[in-house]
């Protein structure tokens, strides 16, 4: 399942948002950010310790079942008035869920966490980042890995010379998607596929911000 | 106009190119001392493009310099830090101020250099660089438009023929050349054998190859790139061969192995040419075409 992943915020920008703001509510998510252990039970108690040392008053805390659902309003609607007494919500889910909490109570937010990538856990505790969604998919002709995603400078005409045996020059534990792809290929024997020189991207498949419309069937009068 | 460097290339003599680095800031004199020393050696000098994603003064800017003083500049451009639109609007100031010889590089990442948090482009790939420069040859930009006045390029990339695993740089060699690529200046080669099993793949294709060569300055600084640079791998031998040379000799005996590889790379007719790189040293590569024969 893709998976939103998420690391904690620097305590100092943490100590610099919270500055001056007493009283604190705490929400987190009992989904994506349970899972990579940044805004589950454990986390949320360790915080709410952690906060209490530097004086502050937690008014109430939660771990709402799927953050950025628009039941997460139901949810918090019986914590109305721990949430009322409190000068701020501090919410340790990812920026989805931040965003959804937002615009459903009216109350200044502050996000606990960084939001890192849209991922997948591809082994046990390892998160990987699959897709950009960029709007313009090449996967069909890479052996379906993503060079937009897994190459950090996105190339799609193959690796640049900073690979070194396999591995992306920014870090000797990431994969070069480029050798990845001709493995992959070369074992479907398509290597034609790579040796396809590709056009410049189309950087503006979907114009920023992403909005999409299901298009209802019109019926003839 | 064909280019000077471009006649050096297709005269079929052994063609030498090297390299000057613009500064961090608007003090030219080092860079200018530098062209002033290589300008009648060698046949075309690149100018490089934030080496190493450090902020300096432009290649155009440089290669403008090369220019005003007379030689012949080969300007270096990444795709790291400008997107398409900026890429062609600074080939079309280079070839109208008379900067025709282009080598074109994907660039290295952005958290290598001096500005961690900027924002990396790569919005082409050297190859579709290439590529660009060649429709704009045919009076098109990339958007398709007409251009008012003719470009004329003599356009190159690299190849890192110690990769490893070397065959998917291979077929991105080949794309770049299909894209249009006229000249190939390599990554540094060091193992002259290994490199001739290179050619003999790489001769097959219409393209001059300048073998690269970068001056070993000291034992410690060869195991430095065997360690961190991506495709150079600095024989065991020539390290011990660094490392004997009598204290305050390091860069001689550099220079003695420059000057050697060259020569054989010559006398051999493994490839078109060289392309020196004197990292920081640049003074001295006159003392490396000194020793190899070449001047």
């Amino acid at each position: 399942m893709i998976r939103s992943i998420t690391q904690q915020k620097p305590e100092e920008e943490l100590d610099q948002l919270l500055e001056g703001l007493g009283r604190i509510f705490i929400i987190g998510c009992g989904t994506c950010v349970t899972l990579t252990q940044t805004g589950g039970g454990p986390e949320i108690a360790k915080m709410k310790e952690k906060l209490s040392q530097k004086g502050k008053m937690i008014t109430g805390d939660v771990v709402v079942p799927v953050a950025c659902d628009n039941l997460t309003r139901d949810a918090l609607d019986e914590y109305g008035g721990r949430i009322d007494q409190a000068d701020v919500l501090l919410i340790m889910t990812c920026a989805f869920g931040v965003q959804t909490i937002a615009r459903q109570i009216k109350k200044m937010v502050v996000p606990a966490l960084d939001t890192l990538f849209i991922g997948k856990e591809t082994s046990l505790g390892e998160f990987n980042e699959i897709c950009t969604q960029c709007g313009t998919c090449i996967l069909g002709e890479t052996g379906g890995i993503c060079p937009v995603t897994s190459c950090h400078k996105g190339l799609v005409n193959g690796p640049c010379g900073g690979t070194n045996n396999g591995k992306c020059e920014i870090d000797k534990d990431k994969e070069c998607a480029w050798t990845l792809i001709y493995n992959r290929l070369n074992e479907l024997n398509r290597l034609d596929a790579m040796r396809k020189l590709q056009k410049p991207r189309n950087h503006q498949g979907e114009l920023s911000p992403g909005k999409w419309r299901l298009k209802l069937e019109t019926r003839n009068p | 106009m064909v280019s000077a460097f471009k006649n050096a290339l297709t005269s079929g003599k052994f063609v030498v190119t090297s390299e000057v680095a613009p500064p961090k800031g608007t003090n030219l004199d080092k860079m200018a001392h530098h062209i002033e020393l290589l300008k009648d050696k060698v046949d075309a000098m690149n100018v490089t493009d934030h080496q190493s994603s450090v902020m300096r003064f432009p290649s155009l800017g440089g290669a403008l310099l090369v220019k005003e003083m007379g030689g012949e500049p080969i300007l270096q451009m990444t795709c790291r830090d400008r997107n398409r639109m900026a890429l062609e609007a600074d080939l079309l100031f280079a070839s109208q101020r008379g900067i025709n010889n282009v080598l074109c590089l994907t660039g290295d990442a952005v958290m290598f250099g001096d500005h961690k948090e900027a924002k990396g482009v790569f919005d082409l790939d050297s190859s579709q660089l290439v590529a660009a420069i060649r429709r704009l040859e045919k009076g098109e930009d990339l958007g398709g438009n007409k251009l008012d006045g003719n470009v004329s390029f003599c356009a190159g990339a690299i190849v890192t023929p110690e990769a490893n695993p070397l065959e998917p740089q291979l077929i991105k060699f080949e794309k770049k050349i299909e894209a249009g690529a006229e000249f190939i200046q390599t990554q540094a080669v060091y193992d002259l054998d290994n490199f001739k099993g290179f050619m003999d793949y790489a001769r097959q294709f219409p393209v001059k190859i300048l073998a690269g060569i970068i001056l070993l300055t000291s034992a410690p600084m060869a195991r430095f790139m065997n360690k961190n640079v991506a495709g150079v791998n600095v024989p065991q031998e020539l390290i011990d061969e660094m490392a004997s040379a009598p204290k305050g000799r390091a860069l001689s005996k550099g220079i003695e192995i420059a000057g050697r590889m060259i020569k054989r790379v010559r006398e051999e007719k493994m490839c078109d040419g060289v392309h020196i790189m004197a990292i920081g040293k640049e003074e001295v590569v006159p003392e490396i075409m000194a020793a190899a024969g070449l001047d």
